[in-house]
């Protein structure tokens, strides 16, 4: 099935739903609206046989050349169709002022850690995950590291360094 | 820290058991937490992130080919296919296509590292049940294709070997025979491995039935190489969206029934086999010819071009000091990695550097579902679960 056709179908199940969609070699991409989610995953999973949700991530558009900074991230579905070998990218557009999404924890066991790991990395919430909290980083983390302002450099050592030439003095 | 900080009572005759980060029976630093009731695992939780290093941040602050090098620190024990999937991702959004003999040298390459990858799970697996001669056997044979693979790249296990656009080297004159020894001694072996292990009763009572899981869930934890394979389902990146040369070999994807890790350790047994044959194949139809895209934008000029014209000196500077540039886009490109499938997702905003490049390790999910694994068995069988689902610390949290 082609991508338009796919999109023709969301198009008539959601309305509005659909933003955009591109074709970039076997790269095949929808953007849908954040409030529609749920709903069109569950779609493809339930009736399109997309049953490997393959990865989760999210990209800070924020400083991209010709983009604005309300639509500061992106969160990106990687969805493919075992029965019909098909790979379908999912995107949804995420405002800095609102950084929450719903989770998809119910429809596919994957999404747990994927989601933990965009939000740990990102800071996006996602309404109803069962366990949000931080899966790479440690809990005491400020911050979340993947952000374009969080600085390359910065270090964040979980015990403090101790001061070698200090103690050697005073010893 | 002292015994009373590591287990903690529950009134219900339940204890809270640390196993992890460091643990004697596992390889990797995880920490599961335990519930157990006697040797019953009730619950369990899985806590990662120990070997977090920033990978991806890393990779926003350097250019294409300074990212090379990292990918191999990724899957460890299979070096060449980190560096084939992100390779061919970049040169995908590039546009580029590569030359016959640099296909055949990556399959090669990766097929190799498929191999060594299966045979240190299989090897650490058997030892950690307590065999111990297969260790041996199976980490003997990984050294032979080790070594084959450090005489065409110069590195043994962080080899660093191929570029956007092309390889470093050319294979060494000596490489493919040596392979095909190399092979040959690894056939047999395998073989005595197989017979030391595959009707060993211990080995088999200890892998049958623990860590099962139903096709569904497997599906929905999105399991992808020899575990998805072990409960039934035929799927494999190399079969489904061929690269490479991939669809010129002849080669069978194994399939087990079960989803058991026993089901698990025939799949790579098979595996390795079918690897060894692609190899055999790729290196009787290796094609002579040039090993990099003739495209100063992409790839190094030779050096008699850079020292003799003006053009190849400025190429070469400007790809030693800028790197090669980008379209652009984003992209998403998977490989078969030796545990499954192994996806890169590249933003490039049109400049030398990547905007974001987020690995899809295949063992990220399988660790998530481990939980599901091991709950409901004997502390025992963790060990030999974690042995089958083969986490590998460094893509693991990238």
């Amino acid at each position: 099935m082609k991508i338009m056709e796919l999109a023709g179908i969301i198009k008539e199940k959601f309305e509005k739903s659909i933003l955009s969609s591109s074709v970039f070699y076997d790269n095949e991409t929808i953007v849908i609206r954040k409030e529609d989610v749920f709903d069109v995953i569950k779609f493809l999973k339930d009736e399109q046989s997309f049953d490997f949700l393959m990865d989760v991530t999210a990209v800070d558009y924020k400083g991209y050349p010709d983009r604005n900074d309300e639509t500061r991230f992106e969160i990106v579905y990687n969805l493919f169709s075992y029965k019909n070998n098909k790979r379908l990218i999912i995107k949804t557009l995420v405002d800095e002022k609102d950084l929450t999404v719903n989770s998809i924890t119910s429809l596919y066991h994957s999404a747990d850690w994927h989601e933990r790991e965009v939000y740990d990395m990102f800071g996006i919430k996602f309404i109803n995950h069962p366990n949000l909290k931080r899966i790479l980083m440690y809990d005491e983390f400020v911050g979340h590291p993947l952000r374009k302002d969080y600085p390359f450099k910065k270090r964040q050592p979980r015990i403090n360094l101790r001061d070698v030439g200090k103690n050697e003095e005073e010893e | 820290m002292s015994l009373e900080n590591n287990i903690t009572k529950l009134e219900d005759g339940r204890l809270v058991l640390n196993m992890g980060p460091s643990h004697p029976a596992m390889h990797g630093i995880v920490r599961i937490i335990l519930t157990v009731e006697g040797e019953r695992v009730v619950n369990s939780e899985v806590e990662i992130g120990y070997l977090h290093r920033g990978f991806e941040k890393t990779c926003e602050n350097s250019n294409y080919n300074q990212i090379i090098p990292y990918t191999d620190r990724l899957n460890y024990v299979s070096p060449f296919i980190n560096e084939v999937g992100f390779v061919m991702a970049v040169e995908k959004m590039m546009g580029v296509e590569l030359p016959e003999r640099a296909k055949y040298i990556r399959v090669i390459m990766s097929e190799i590292s498929r191999m060594t990858d299966h045979l240190t799970c299989i090897a650490a697996n058997a030892m950690e049940l307590g065999a111990f001669t297969p260790y041996f056997y199976l980490i003997n044979a990984r050294e032979l294709l080790y070594q084959s693979g450090d005489m065409a790249s110069g590195g043994r296990v962080t080899p660093n070997y191929f570029r956007i656009g092309g390889t470093s080297f050319d294979l060494t004159p000596d490489f493919i025979e040596f392979t095909k020894n190399a092979l040959k001694k690894v056939d047999s072996y395998l073989s005595d491995t197989r017979k030391l292990l595959e009707r060993n009763r211990i080995f088999y009572d200890r892998l049958k039935d623990t860590g099962k899981i139903t096709r569904e869930d497997a599906v929905s934890y999105g399991f992808t190489g020899p575990l998805i394979r072990s409960v039934g389902i035929d799927y494999d990146v190399r079969k489904y969206s061929p690269y490479l040369v991939y669809d010129r070999f002849d080669f069978e994807i194994p399939v087990a029934d079960g989803g058991d890790n026993y089901a698990r350790f025939l799949v790579r047994m098979e595996e390795i086999n079918q690897s060894r044959k692609i190899i055999e194949q790729a290196l009787l139809q290796l094609p002579d010819g040039p090993i990099d895209v003739d495209d100063y934008s992409v790839r190094l000029p030779q050096k008699d071009e850079v020292y003799g014209s003006i053009e190849g000196l400025i190429s070469h500077f400007k790809l030693t000091f800028e790197g090669p540039k980008t379209p652009k886009g984003e992209i998403y490109f998977a490989v078969e990695g030796a545990n499954g499938e192994l996806g890169y997702y590249i933003v490039s905003d049109g400049t030398h550097k990547p905007w974001r490049v987020k690995v899809r390790p295949p063992c990220f999910p399988v660790t998530g579902a481990l939980p599901r694994l091991i709950n409901g068995g004997y502390i025992a069988d963790i060990v030999a679960t974690f042995g089958q689902i083969n986490m590998i610390g460094g893509e693991l949290e990238r």
